[in-house]
């Protein structure tokens, strides 16, 4: 027989472990929510910069031939790219781009600026099937 | 009697009529049948960098569109610019333009660009273009040409922006999302100047419009797109057989809708990909797009894929083309894709129709 101290006592742990997962929960929610914000940020500043927020030595804009941000095609990557003659990743190609159509800088792999760009030009391909090395 | 142009001018020069008599005042009549070419260049978005230095690749194309043209064999009779001369529409675009135009000693039949039009309300293009107003119509050779302006916005959003010359054309001038500019259209004026200049014309001569925009509903997202296209049809349904050649696609598209052809053509400039390269379009089997957006029942059929342009090749996917027409309706044209590719030729005799070229395979048509 169990006694009604036993169940008071379970009751409150019981309690105690929704409140637990409750908090657990929020925690993690107020988290994804960073996540999410934080991407989105980039996203945002990657598409500033797509269109014509680079400044480029000729005011050449990645999305004149880029509406959208279309035939950029993350999904794709790494793949081999003719111009560069190797196997690359997308940062590697928005490079080649840079130094070329748009006559300007390359990027660091790992700087803010570059690693906007590449959250912009896969955003923009989410939900597409992963096909490496297609071109 | 017909008098051919010919026959009138041998007459005249027979009679000293010539020298009397303004030719401007007089009618004639093709002889049946006679057909000519002209040169359709588009799309140059001429791009000034500051002082006289100017985006090169731009330029380079138009620069090559221009001596092949010039080397074209027969000469063509005149130029038809559909366009987006300028990037920015600054003068110095225009001037720099113009001046490349005139080393191919040909007269240039233009209309206007939104990137031409927007920082003056298009006072400058058409000073530069030789434009008696924004919306003209002549007669070559028997054939019709009405030459539309349909890149102006919705009156609220032009009186809102009167005062904001820059503003206006940065919102008009970006490439994709107009989310502060306006769709295109011909407008409430350029309707009705339309309704009337139609009810004057032959119906039963060879029309070609002119327009910088689609006459037809393709994609907002990109102004493929111009907002009165139904009414722009309607006004046109009288006229027997009408060739839409349009621009700002910078592409070769193709469709038909009863009486009119739509076609248009690449630009010297860079290569815009297709429609189907963004996330909600649908790619049919047999080379035609649907259920790119809601209400985009005049897709036009991508009859001329090429492949996915090669940016290792800038002047890949790029172009121009040469038209060879008449009064009857003939249509056929030439279009010179750039980089790897070969020419290819498209007639309309009734059917849009590639000739001499297999058809594209899926793998063909840019993804």
């Amino acid at each position: 027989m169990i006694r009604k101290s036993t169940l008071a006592a379970l009751g409150a742990s019981f309690i105690l472990g929704l409140a637990v997962t409750a908090s657990a929960h929020a925690e993690a929610v107020k988290d994804t929510a960073k996540w999410d914000s934080e991407f989105k940020a980039s996203v945002k500043r990657g598409d500033g910069l797509f269109h014509g927020g680079i400044k480029s030595s000729n005011e050449v804009a990645c999305v004149q031939c880029h509406p959208e941000g279309s035939n950029t095609h993350a999904e794709t990557y790494p793949k081999y790219q003719k111009q560069l003659g190797k196997v690359s990743q997308l940062w590697e190609m928005a490079n080649w781009c840079l130094e070329n159509p748009l006559e300007s800088k390359p990027m660091a792999a790992d700087s803010q600026d570059m690693v906007d760009l590449v959250a912009y030009m896969t955003m923009i391909r989410r939900g597409y099937k992963l096909e490496a090395g297609k071109y | 009697m017909n008098i051919s142009r010919r026959n009138f001018l041998k007459g005249a020069a027979a009679t000293g009529v010539g020298s009397i008599l303004p030719l401007s005042m007089v009618t004639v009549e093709a002889e049946a049948g006679e057909s000519f070419t002209f040169a359709w260049i588009t799309d140059q978005h001429l791009q000034l960098i500051s002082g006289a230095k100017f985006v090169k690749s731009w330029d380079d194309g138009f620069k090559l569109a221009i001596s092949e043209v010039m080397n074209a064999n027969p000469k063509p009779d005149f130029c038809y610019f559909g366009g987006d001369l300028a990037q920015a529409g600054l003068k110095a675009e225009l001037d720099h333009g113009m001046d490349m135009w005139s080393k191919t000693g040909l007269k240039v039949k233009a209309i206007n660009g939104e990137h031409d039009y927007f920082l003056d309300m298009g006072k400058s293009s058409r000073a530069a273009y030789g434009m008696p107003s924004d919306n003209y119509t002549f007669e070559h050779k028997g054939v019709q040409f009405i030459m539309l302006t349909t890149i102006r916005g919705a009156e609220d959003w032009e009186k809102r922006h009167a005062k904001n010359p820059q503003i206006r054309m940065n919102e008009m001038m970006r490439i994709d999302n107009y989310v502060d500019g306006s769709a295109f259209r011909l407008g409430r004026e350029g309707l009705a100047w339309l309704k009337k200049t139609v009810a004057g014309l032959d119906k039963n001569k060879h029309t070609i419009v002119c327009s910088h925009s689609p006459i037809q509903k393709i994609y907002s997202g990109w102004n493929f797109w111009t907002e009165d296209a139904e009414e722009i049809q309607a006004a046109l349904k009288d006229i027997k057989r009408v060739t839409v050649l349009y621009n700002h696609v910078h592409q070769p598209m193709a469709s038909q809708k009863g009486n009119i052809a739509f076609f248009s053509n690449f630009s010297t400039a860079w290569p815009w990909p297709h429609v189907s390269t963004v996330a909600d379009a649908t790619m049919c089997g047999d080379g035609a797009y649907k259920g790119c957006e809601k209400g985009s029942d005049y897709y036009p059929k991508l009859i001329l894929p090429y492949h996915r342009a090669d940016v290792a090749n800038f002047r890949d996917a790029t172009g121009w083309s040469i038209v060879n027409t008449d009064t009857g309706g003939k249509f056929d044209v030439t279009v010179t894709q750039w980089g790897d590719n070969p020419k290819r030729n498209i007639t309309w005799d009734g059917q849009l129709k590639e000739v001499g070229a297999a058809p594209a395979t899926k793998a063909q048509i840019q993804y």
